[in-house]
């Protein structure tokens, strides 16, 4: 096969600031809208405006696959799930601040 | 094909109990999880521990695979036996959800392609499967965050499953330029519509969502839109205030120190952090640094110091 010149694309960011609707977001994740509400009941997500018209932050789509994936691959619950992913960003934020601290320092 | 000791890839002895074998695939699972570990091998290490697992949490899969024998090594080159499997019945409720397109060609050969294709069809959820839209996929990059303040390109190497020519799944790999916009997040991802896995049927293609990350910098370190400097000032230029230039992603400034400047203390330089719709700030962080007094000006220099201070760093001590 001849090799074909990559084509260039340009991405999306998905922040704070996008807006998705529940079907966008069902798609985004590849997940029924029910799961989606489990995870809103849950608190793990919060869409702002009212329940017929939720809008979802771009930031939802990482949160909601790292729920999938810590459900299906270590058998935790969607609570169970909820904690891991408070305590990640914890982290992750806790190891920023320490390479912040600690740099120029060696 | 390479041999693969399940039992050493779990940790275990070949005698293990069921319960055992569970124990030792959920620890390594949280371990090793792609979303858990940063460790750099994670996302290997915990396909291999799933396959390991996909094997020995089966009663008749595992009666099968050791009835190789245990007298390969992991890596070695093997070829089943004809007829190994003779005598065993498989049954398909044996897979796990975890993904088959992960498993090894080892896997592969000797218990074929389990749940193959549960990998289609799911996302779009009750549609016909031979309309289906295709999969999205999630990958992670690495950026500069120089990238993220002026747009990049990335060239990235994807592992696409494809629909052979046998109507079997094969994995390919893909090259995409993808441009970095400019503004972008640690732990953000961006959206690439129609890049992931392509549709069956008429269905449209999936999108490739990345998430980002940064490369460690040199100089600046990140936290969420704002950027940090740590600016080394001598203790003169602190104590009388001074005109330096400092570094920014952006291209050097220059800043005023103020007189009696403090260690640790911060200058914000609003707008200069990452340039997102609402930019974020650049701290510089004031670094003093004292010379060590080696030539005998220098050592007289830090004599005149302390006669002129009546300074006791230790006073908040107490004793």
């Amino acid at each position: 096969m001849a090799a074909k010149k990559p084509e260039e694309i340009t991405g999306a960011i998905l922040d704070e600031e996008s807006e998705l609707t529940l079907g966008e977001l069902c798609r985004a994740c590849g997940m029924p809208a029910e799961q989606i509400i489990a995870l809103v009941e849950e608190g793990i997500i919060e869409p702002r405006g009212a329940r017929t018209r939720w809008r979802f932050s771009g930031i939802c789509v990482r949160r909601v696959r790292k729920v999938y994936t810590l459900k299906r691959d270590l058998g935790v619950n969607v609570a169970g799930a909820a904690l891991a992913i408070e305590l990640l960003e914890e982290i992750e934020r806790l190891q920023a601040r320490l390479a912040r601290l600690e740099s120029g320092r060696d | 094909m390479e041999y693969k000791d399940y039992y050493q890839i779990l940790g275990l002895e070949r005698d293990a109990d069921q319960a055992e074998i569970k124990r030792a695939y959920r620890k390594l699972a949280r371990k090793y999880h792609p979303d858990v570990s940063k460790e750099h091998e994670a996302e290997d290490r915990f396909k291999e521990v799933g396959e390991a697992y996909e094997v020995l949490k089966d009663p008749e899969k595992r009666a099968a695979y050791d009835q190789l024998g245990a007298g390969y090594q992991s890596g070695q080159e093997f070829r089943p036996p004809p007829n190994w499997d003779q005598g065993f019945e498989f049954h398909g409720g044996g897979y796990t959800e975890a993904d088959p397109e992960a498993f090894s060609d080892f896997f592969e050969n000797l218990f074929g392609r389990g749940g193959g294709f549960r990998h289609y069809g799911h996302t779009g959820g009750a549609r016909h499967r031979f309309h289906a839209e295709g999969e999205n996929t999630y990958a992670r990059i690495a950026i500069d965050l120089e990238d993220s303040y002026r747009g990049g390109k990335r060239q990235i190497t994807l592992k696409h499953s494809v629909l052979g020519a046998d109507g079997r799944p094969e994995i390919k790999e893909r090259k995409l330029n993808v441009k970095i916009p400019r503004g972008v997040t640690e732990g953000q991802q961006i959206r690439l519509a129609g890049q992931g896995e392509p549709g069956l049927g008429d269905g449209k293609p999936g999108d490739l969502y990345l998430e980002i990350s940064f490369n460690p910098h040199r100089l600046y370190s990140v936290e969420g839109k704002t950027v940090y400097l740590k600016l080394p000032l001598a203790p003169w230029e602190a104590a009388l205030g001074a005109k330096v230039q400092a570094p920014t992603p952006d291209g050097p400034v220059n800043l005023t120190i103020p007189p009696n400047s403090r260690d640790g203390s911060k200058l914000r330089l609003k707008g200069r952090g990452i340039p997102a719709k609402e930019p974020g700030d650049l701290y510089v962080v004031l670094d003093v640094v004292a010379p060590p007094a080696d030539s005998e000006p220098q050592k007289e220099a830090y004599r005149q110091f302390s006669e002129a201070f009546e300074f006791d760093p230790r006073s908040g001590l107490g004793g």
